[in-house]
């Protein structure tokens, strides 16, 4: 009789409990596209933010808002991947650049000179806020790391000696997680094309006298590369070159002329990993 | 007479006072000054003097970049051989006038003032011979005196509040100079008095000090609106809110100022140079500076003028012990690491500390065992623990709901922590972010 | 070449005080209610101990190695700790794969399945006491018989310490009524129960030791203490007999004020305490155990979380600020 009861009794709360859920799904339902589920499966979920929007649903959402591919791209999709995404809602995709995370510091333990110890947590963040870091340079790579663990991708790692990023540019994606997480502002996005990368990999604003007291390898704003370059793509402002990535034709005439060799060109075109 | 101390938190490191029986001693001139020509907080100060020219002692050699910003003086009469970047102990560069020494140095000549010129000053009149003078706040935050003094309309002060707790182990810059200038001290203090209309001066003192208790008991007998208070030893006595809380029982509004519970705060070493502006008519060109260390064989209080290298001071003394491992610019508790001995003294400087190897590494952390042994010494009703974890997590926006604004940084709770956990770190810099968030 | 010097953030100084030290200091103050175990029950007091300790540092050396592949932890003292806490929540009959299992749930389960010292919700040596006494339950009731058969004869030991019942099941039972109990047995070990339990001064003496050297503050066993006293007064009980009888004692001083699963701040902290007794002489009087501090510290445990949230330390000035505002 007590088996009964009990059968009886946990039947009752059972079905008064699935009553209560089904009126609950329903009051509360919320409709939304359904498309925005079918474009967040082929997205990777990694909410990198790379796309401009918050996350991979706000992306899915925007697709599905959209009336065309304009300005919507996922930076961690392939072309492939973006394709899947354009038939489904039946649009042309658009090509977008792809770009990858380039590191505007040059400098080795050898170069740079080292006039103190940091001792405390490793955070570039903590460190930069306390002063200008292990190295002469105080625009310079603390090799921390900040840029590594923010990384969604998995594509940033520390150098062998620990002190420097390396960027596998085959897992980047260019979502700029690592340049917000610098403290320096070290890290841009350069486009990866047709043609190698050649980037300015100092950030070093001082003047020459003391940007060649700080490191072998920073860049003094003398302008040769300015010189240098047929397509006119370096700029000189406040004694620090930069490149304007869609004149590069990566001709290489301005990583001749540097005296500094802080001028870098990537190895080659093709993705894989290379040392920033 | 009771010992008065501020109500939460608080931690007692050992005193450690090793040079108070030091009396000031002045160093030799350096070589080379060199002249940062940001002294105060505020706006870098614009020099008026070009290289090659030649300057006295006391005369002024860049002005305020602003209101909130100091002039400053040449410790010397030498030469202005030019005005380049210098590095700060934090290895920034920032501009700085450099000066050569003359080999002959004539005694510096100022116009002082007498009894009755003095009486006669307005207070509008001393805060201008403050402002020219380049006072700043001398016990290490450099905030303008004369922009202190300059109440914000509306608000009004009923009390100087003289720190003279220098709650601070190692240092005592400040407890020789109340022990050799109590009489002045008294005085400059109530030029301050006048200059904001306050109503009394309370001195507060830590009990650790009874010489200094002493002398300035002795300065103000007689006197009826200056009172001294011996504080409890405790760290952080010496903080403006909590050195008001200590003195007067009132309570600063979080986020507010000092002249909110209608007190302000300063230092004796501030007191004594507007003392000196006013009646000498000298400016500030120099303070006095404990260099102090466990194995610092040379250890004492110098009167070393700004813009000295932290190298020279510590060569003129002896130099550096061998197991020299960190420099820190101040005391221990807030004091910043050098990074740089060729970085120059500022006014801000009140101690170099040489620490040896056995006291320079941070221990390795272990994990947070919650023991709340931060929350109960953080004298800002803080926790600090839970403020640390929200700094590693990034969530900037949940530590500015828990208050990560009023932190002090005193460095209480990485102090009393067992596990070494480096809480301060992520402190500041939950506070820096959530700072930034807000705008 | 001048040396480098080391940067780091202020401040340069640091309290000599270190967990490994602070957990050995508990280990120290243990030791008097140690010693009254072995005194009162005898050898296999040390049977118990010994593989608690063995059982506790093992797993936590094994965990960290095989599963976390971290440094050995084992130096900081705090499975030590447990182990004795274990040890002194058992009976000193507990068949020795009992204790080795109570050592495995409590460091295994109780402590390093939430990631090691510090992160554990409820205090290591009570889970592994509540899962023996839960599991086993006829083994963890059963108490030797005649206390006092150990290594030192024991002169007058009461009535019921030869049926091999604790005073509190005898009183729950209606074997022994409060009158005949003689207090000052009670406080020097003369009872029957759990090893560390029966020595009510060599406890206080060990609260003492970590009061003196500033451990523990003194808010959660004189809460712990004083509302158990108070509750059992309002409740028509003897208080003092709440107070010296059972775990109570234990339990306040060196269960319930565990760093990890106690409150942060000293409101926070009378208000764990009080609840711990209450909610002990709540089981006492009307639950079917004979006793609850197990139970009423991990319940209390499980709301840390929630009183710190509530129990927050005033910001200096705020309210002067609300005033103002």
């Amino acid at each position: 009789m007590t088996i009964a009861y009990s059968i009886l009794i946990l039947g009752v709360i059972g079905i008064v409990a699935a009553i209560l859920l089904y009126i609950a799904a329903k009051k509360f339902h919320v409709d939304e596209n359904p498309k925005i589920a079918e474009v967040e499966e082929l997205l990777p979920g990694a909410n990198c933010g790379g796309c401009g929007y918050s996350g991979c649903h706000a992306f899915a959402a925007a697709c599905a808002e959209a009336t065309s591919m304009e300005g919507l791209n996922c930076v961690s999709l392939n072309a492939e991947g973006m394709k899947k995404i354009a038939d489904l809602l039946g649009f042309t995709a658009t090509a977008a650049q792809r770009k990858v995370a380039v590191l505007k510091c040059n400098s080795t333990c050898e170069t740079r000179r080292a006039p103190n110890r940091y001792d405390g947590v490793s955070s570039c963040a903590i460190e930069a806020s306390l002063y200008q870091g292990e190295s002469e340079c105080a625009y310079g790579c603390l090799g921390c790391g900040d840029c590594v663990t923010a990384c969604p991708f998995g594509a940033m790692t520390l150098d062998k000696e620990g002190a420097f990023p390396v960027t596998d540019w085959d897992k980047c994606v260019g979502c700029g997680k690592c340049a917000e997480a610098c403290p320096r502002g070290l890290i841009e996005l350069a486009p990866l094309g047709e043609h190698p990368i050649v980037w300015v990999a100092c950030a070093n604003r001082d003047k020459g006298a003391q940007a060649l007291k700080a490191c072998d390898v920073s860049c003094i704003g003398c302008g040769k590369c300015i010189k240098a370059c047929p397509e006119k793509a370096p700029s000189v402002t406040s004694f620090l070159a930069h490149i304007d990535y869609d004149k590069c034709t990566a001709c290489g005439a301005c990583v001749e002329a540097c005296p500094r060799k802080s001028i870098t060109e990537s190895a080659s075109c093709s993705p894989g990993p290379h040392t920033l | 007479m009771s010992i008065k101390t501020f109500r939460k938190g608080g931690i007692h490191p050992d005193a450690d006072k090793l040079t108070a029986d030091c009396m000031p001693e002045r160093t030799p001139l350096a070589d080379k000054l060199t002249i940062m020509l940001s002294q105060s907080i505020g706006a870098p100060s614009q020099p008026v003097v070009a290289a090659g020219a030649h300057v006295a002692a006391g005369e002024l050699i860049a002005k305020a970049g602003g209101f909130v910003g100091s002039n400053i003086h040449s410790p010397c009469a030498g030469t202005v051989k030019k005005i380049e970047p210098a590095r700060t102990p934090q290895g920034l560069w920032q501009n700085a006038i450099i000066i050569v020494p003359d080999a002959e140095q004539p005694e510096p000549q100022f116009a002082g003032r007498g009894d009755a010129e003095i009486q006669a000053l307005t207070p509008a009149d001393i805060i201008a011979i403050v402002a020219e003078a380049g006072i700043v706040g001398l016990g290490g935050a450099t905030f303008p005196t004369h922009v202190k003094l300059s109440l914000p309309p509306g608000k009004k002060a009923d009390t100087i509040i003289l720190n003279g707790a220098e709650c601070e182990p190692y240092l005592t810059c400040d407890d020789v100079l109340m022990r050799t200038r109590a009489r002045e001290i008294i005085a400059g203090a109530r030029l301050m008095k006048k200059a904001t209309g306050a109503g009394r001066v309370i001195a507060g003192v830590e009990e650790n000090k009874p010489e200094a208790i002493k002398a300035i008991r002795e300065a103000a007998a007689g006197i009826p609106d200056v009172e001294v208070t011996v504080l409890k030893k405790k760290y952080p006595q010496g903080s403006e809110k909590q050195l008001i809380q200590a003195c007067t029982g009132r309570v600063v509004p979080a986020g507010g100022l000092p002249v909110d519970a209608g007190a302000i705060v300063d230092n004796v070493a501030t007191a004594y140079a507007v003392w000196e502006a006013v009646a000498l008519g000298k400016p500030l060109y120099e303070r006095i500076v404990t260099v102090t260390g466990p194995n610092l064989e040379g250890r004492g209080n110098y009167i070393v003028a700004v813009g000295t290298p932290l190298e020279t001071i510590i060569n003129d003394i002896g130099g550096l012990p061998d197991d020299t491992e960190k420099v820190v610019c101040g005391g221990p508790m807030m004091g910043k690491a050098a990074s740089t001995l060729d970085s120059p003294s500022t006014k801000g400087l009140s101690g170099v500390l040489v620490l040896p190897e056995s006291m320079a590494m941070r221990r390795k952390p272990d994990p947070c065992i919650r023991c709340a042994r931060c929350v109960e010494v953080c004298p800002m009703g803080l926790e600090p623990y839970m403020l640390a974890q929200l700094g590693g997590h990034k969530r900037w926006a949940d530590a500015a709901t828990r208050g990560v604004a009023n932190c002090l940084e005193c460095g209480c709770c990485s102090y009393i922590c067992p596990s070494s956990r480096p809480i301060l770190d992520f402190i500041r810099l939950a506070k820096a972010e959530s700072r930034k968030l807000k705008k | 070449m001048q040396k480098k010097l080391i940067v780091s953030m202020s401040p340069h100084i640091h309290t000599p005080r270190t967990v490994s030290g602070t957990m050995w200091n508990v280990v120290v103050a243990l030791l008097p209610a140690l010693a009254v175990a072995l005194w009162t029950f005898g050898l296999p007091a040390l049977t118990v101990t010994a593989v608690s300790i063995a059982t506790c540092l093992l797993t936590e050396w094994a965990i960290d190695r095989l599963l976390f592949r971290r440094a050995c932890t084992l130096s900081d003292g705090s499975a030590m700790v447990t182990a004795l806490l274990l040890a002194f929540n058992l009976p000193s009959i507990l068949p020795w794969w009992m204790v080795v299992i109570g050592g495995i749930v409590a460091i295994g389960i109780g402590k390093m399945s939430f990631g090691g010292l510090g992160c554990n919700i409820w205090n290591p040596a009570l889970v592994g006491r509540v899962f023996l006494l839960i599991s086993f339950p006829a083994a963890m009731t059963t108490w030797p018989e005649g206390v006092g058969s150990g290594m030192l004869p024991i002169s007058g030991a009461s009535a019921d310490a030869s049926s091999g019942a604790t005073l509190l099941a005898s009183l729950n039972s209606g074997q022994a009524t409060a009158g005949s109990v003689d207090l000052m047995d009670l406080a020097v070990g003369q009872m029957n129960g759990s090893l560390g339990e029966v020595g009510s001064i060599a406890i206080l003496l060990g609260l003492a030791y970590m009061l003196i050297m500033r451990i523990v503050s003194w808010h959660i066993p004189v809460a712990v203490l004083g509302s158990a006293a108070l509750f059992s007064w309002a409740l028509g009980g003897n208080p003092l007999l709440d107070l010296l009888a059972g775990g109570l004692m234990l339990g306040a001083c060196f269960m319930a004020t565990d760093y990890a699963t106690s409150p942060m701040t000293r409101t926070g902290q009378i208000i764990y305490g009080v609840m711990i007794g209450v909610i002990t002489i709540i089981i006492r009087r009307f639950g079917a155990y004979p006793e609850g501090v197990s139970f009423a510290i991990l319940l209390m445990n499980s709301f840390t979380p929630l009183i710190n949230r509530y129990c927050r330390p005033a910001i200096f000035g705020a309210a002067e600020r609300r005033k103002t505002a």
